[in-house]
């Protein structure tokens, strides 16, 4: 059983927590937050002289050749400081669909340039009628002298608004979902950037007949994607504990400095078991995100695929939970944009978000035959 | 959770598996399984088959019959037992008494007891609470006081587990009570048979007789069954409760309970919202199994007896969702589960009752005590408090 980090993967922590300590306080973050572009350049280019831009990249393609697990131990990192770098859309996601669904040679093309941190990508996959259905979509693909074009509308593309290259699914004449790599820039990409509720930035992104290369045969595309997408559950999942983690200690640290009626607030112990619940909450959700981790290396598909789902649905609930009452126990400070806590609320709340939601998953679940056999 | 078990680990549940369901009685798993009442013959049959095989103390120093087994095995082999419907042995000897005389007690104690207690030969109680001491269990003031060879004890006892199948009882008696409440506590072993002892049974709402008052009046103790030195029992009862800081999650009982649930729901399974409790439930016993395995990976290298909240975290979870799974299973049966029966027996004529039927909502009764008992979940939140917030 490898259920505690290695001695390296926690000298990655150290590594990146150090960093993020150095130059990831709350006020910078809210100064980036507020910035133009809201996130920062800068920091871009220190992920990737660490390396982590192309973390999960073939060393052949200038990546660190390193694992889920160690994904996982920077985006626990990353959820802590709550970082706003498109690192999700670029690395996670975008790398993570060239990586696995592209050609040599656009592997070759794409992935060096996205780990020196020249290069961002994002992935437009989510419909305005489909919720988070990766099959019932209406945008379509081409074929074309020059390869393809790609017609359609996508809605919360994270990273969309800054992406160099956007990899979007549509439906091919033969009928597949596919994937395809579109410049960002052309003409026929119209961008309607926003941050997103949680100060990510993200576009609705309106595609016209826009050049398009396949990212390998179609056929094989949403395999691809959903090999993606499941790497990128376990990331978010351990991005969910940094954050949840955070806002516990946030609250813990508030309820022992906050005086009132002459008393540091810790001393209710109507609040003590408030605490102490959201302990209970955290320690369950580790354990679930721990679970995602592991099922990344199931080879039954389906099992792999509902443990990940139990995992995000566990996330989900104890996001609400430590969330709520972390907001709840700091009271009205909680409430300011000037505090911590509730952007951490903000973060894993769109996190739960972002792959399915809770009822989705829990119908899913329920219909794959459920977790405990009848017997 | 096979997917965090190592291969070695993963044959090992085997091997327990196919023991436990080819050594021990059917007919006793069977009723097990169905929810049927086991009586003490049934408990002392499987621990005398699995203590043969040396099986029954895995815990326990080698030399009294313990194997060296990793933390992980340990809650392999009980799990295994559980999901098999094997009866486990009785906790009272095997978890509880037995670890302390073997691990605090003298020579000639561990001689006299351990054998018998692993064998079930002798059936052990716990005399811990008291009707003033529940929670604050060091107040507790059953006297014990030395007169020359023999402690002469008075007091009462309460909430004593099958008080009414036991040939012994371990007490924790007051014999200094000038001493701090902790510091004048001693560990005592009492012949049941001893003139003075009287036991009275409690009835449950489930309707059975689970626990017991005792009453001690002018008990004579030989002062030999005194467990190491007097006045250090608080320091034993503390490494009695820490010993297993996993096996209050309870994680094979909830799931034995959710595949009955699911087995007796039938077409409700279709029905979405039904299917959507099941399934939340379910996603949250596995987190508690893989709560389990963390707590059971990170013992080897915590140092023995040392304060992890995360045991705080199984017990409270555990009794929560056991609860729930019983509860669970009382909605799947509906109106069948509303007759109360005292056996599955019916007039010919008439259908027996469902699976599971006659014993859901007494159990669902009975398991309001998972939250009480074994520290009740407001102490546990009281002890994570106490870790997180370090006041």
């Amino acid at each position: 059983m490898d259920l505690e980090l290695t001695d390296e993967q926690r000298m990655l922590a150290d590594t990146v927590n150090g960093l993020l300590e150095k130059h990831y306080d709350a006020n910078a973050r809210l100064g980036l937050l507020r910035s133009d572009e809201g996130w920062s350049r800068d920091m871009w280019r220190r992920y990737a002289e660490l390396g982590l831009l192309g973390l999960t990249f073939d060393e052949q393609y200038g990546g660190a050749g390193m694992g889920p697990d160690e994904l996982a131990v920077v985006m626990d990192c990353f959820g802590r400081a709550l970082i706003l770098e498109p690192f999700l859309a670029t690395v996670v996601l975008g790398g993570g669909l060239v990586a696995a669904a592209g050609t040599p040679e656009q592997k070759a093309a794409i992935l060096p340039a996205v780990a020196a941190g020249e290069t961002l990508l994002a992935f437009a996959y989510l419909e305005p009628a489909a919720r988070w259905s990766l099959t019932e979509i209406n945008a379509v693909a081409r074929p074309s002298e020059a390869g393809w074009t790609v017609s359609g509308r996508k809605t919360a593309v994270v990273g969309g608004d800054a992406a160099d290259q956007l990899a979007v699914t549509a439906r091919t004449p033969h009928g597949e979902v596919g994937l395809f790599l579109v410049e960002a820039s052309a003409t026929c990409v119209a961008r309607d950037s926003y941050p997103m509720q949680d100060g990510l930035r993200g576009a609705d992104v309106l595609f016209s007949n826009a050049p398009a290369e396949a990212l390998g045969p179609p056929a094989d595309a949403l395999g691809a994607v959903e090999g993606v997408l499941d790497v990128a559950t376990a990331a978010l999942c351990a991005e969910a504990v940094g954050a949840m983690d955070r806002m516990l200690w946030l609250t813990v640290d508030y309820l022992k400095t906050r005086v009132q009626f002459g008393r540091p607030i810790a001393v209710f112990q109507a609040l003590q078991h408030r605490a102490a619940d959201m302990y209970v909450t955290l320690e369950q959700a580790r354990s679930m995100a721990l679970v995602s981790r592991l099922a990344l290396r199931h080879d039954d598909v389906a099992e792999r695929r509902k443990m990940l789902r139990a995992a995000m649905l566990q996330i989900d609930l104890a996001a609400r939970h430590i969330g709520q009452e972390a907001v709840q126990l700091h009271g009205g400070i909680g409430m300011t944009m000037e505090y911590p806590v509730g952007h951490y609320l903000k973060r894993t709340t769109v996190i739960s978000k972002t792959v399915a939601d809770v009822d989705r998953l829990t119908d899913l679940i329920g219909a794959d035959g459920g977790l405990v056999p009848a017997g | 959770m096979d997917l965090a078990l190592s291969k070695d680990d993963r044959a090992f549940a085997e091997r327990m598996r196919e023991f436990f369901t080819t050594e021990i009685p059917a007919d006793i798993r069977d009723r097990l399984a169905r929810g049927i009442h086991l009586g003490k013959e049934d408990v002392v049959t499987a621990q005398r088959i699995l203590n043969s095989h040396g099986l029954a103390v895995p815990h326990w120093p080698v030399e009294w019959g313990g194997r060296n087994w990793t933390p992980l095995q340990r809650h392999l082999w009980s799990e295994e037992m559980t999901l098999a419907h094997v009866p486990h042995p009785v906790v009272f000897n095997t978890a509880m008494v037995g670890p302390v005389i073997a691990t605090f007690g003298s020579q000639e104690l561990k001689e006299r007891f351990l054998p018998k207690t692993a064998n079930a030969d002798i059936w052990w109680s716990q005399g811990f609470s008291e009707p003033n001491a529940g929670s604050d269990l060091a107040s507790l003031k059953t006297s014990a006081v030395r007169d020359g060879v023999r402690y002469i004890v008075n007091g009462q006892k309460t909430w004593t587990t099958l008080a009414q199948y036991s040939d012994w009882i371990f007490c924790l008696v007051r014999t200094d009570p000038n001493a701090r409440p902790q510091r004048g506590i001693s560990f005592l072993l009492i012949d049941m048979r001893s003139p003075g002892v009287t036991v009275r049974p409690i009835q449950l709402i489930d309707g059975g007789y689970e626990v017991n008052e005792v009453f001690f009046d002018n008990v004579e103790v030989r002062a030999d069954q005194l467990v190491g030195e007097e006045n250090q029992g608080w320091t034993y009862a503390k490494f009695l409760l820490g010993n297993e800081r996993t096996s209050n999650a309870g994680v094979g009982m909830i799931k034995n309970r959710i595949a009955r649930a699911k087995r007796v729901a039938g077409p409700l399974m279709d029905d979405p919202l039904f299917r959507a409790r099941v399934t939340r439930l379910e996603v949250e016993t596995a987190a508690l199994e893989m709560s389990v395995l963390r707590v059971l990976a990170r013992e080897t290298s915590l140092p023995p007896g040392s304060p992890d909240p995360v045991s705080s975290v199984l017990k409270l979870r555990g009794s929560e969702l056991q609860q729930d799974a019983s509860e669970l299973l009382v909605d799947a049966l509906g109106p069948a589960a509303l007759p109360y029966r005292e056996s599955r027996e019916v007039p010919e004529g008439f259908a027996p009752p469902a699976e599971g039927a006659t014993d859901a909502l007494p159990t669902y009764f009975n398991w309001r005590k998972a939250s009480i008992y074994a520290g009740s979940n407001e102490v546990q939140r009281q002890i994570i408090a106490k870790a997180i917030l370090k006041f």
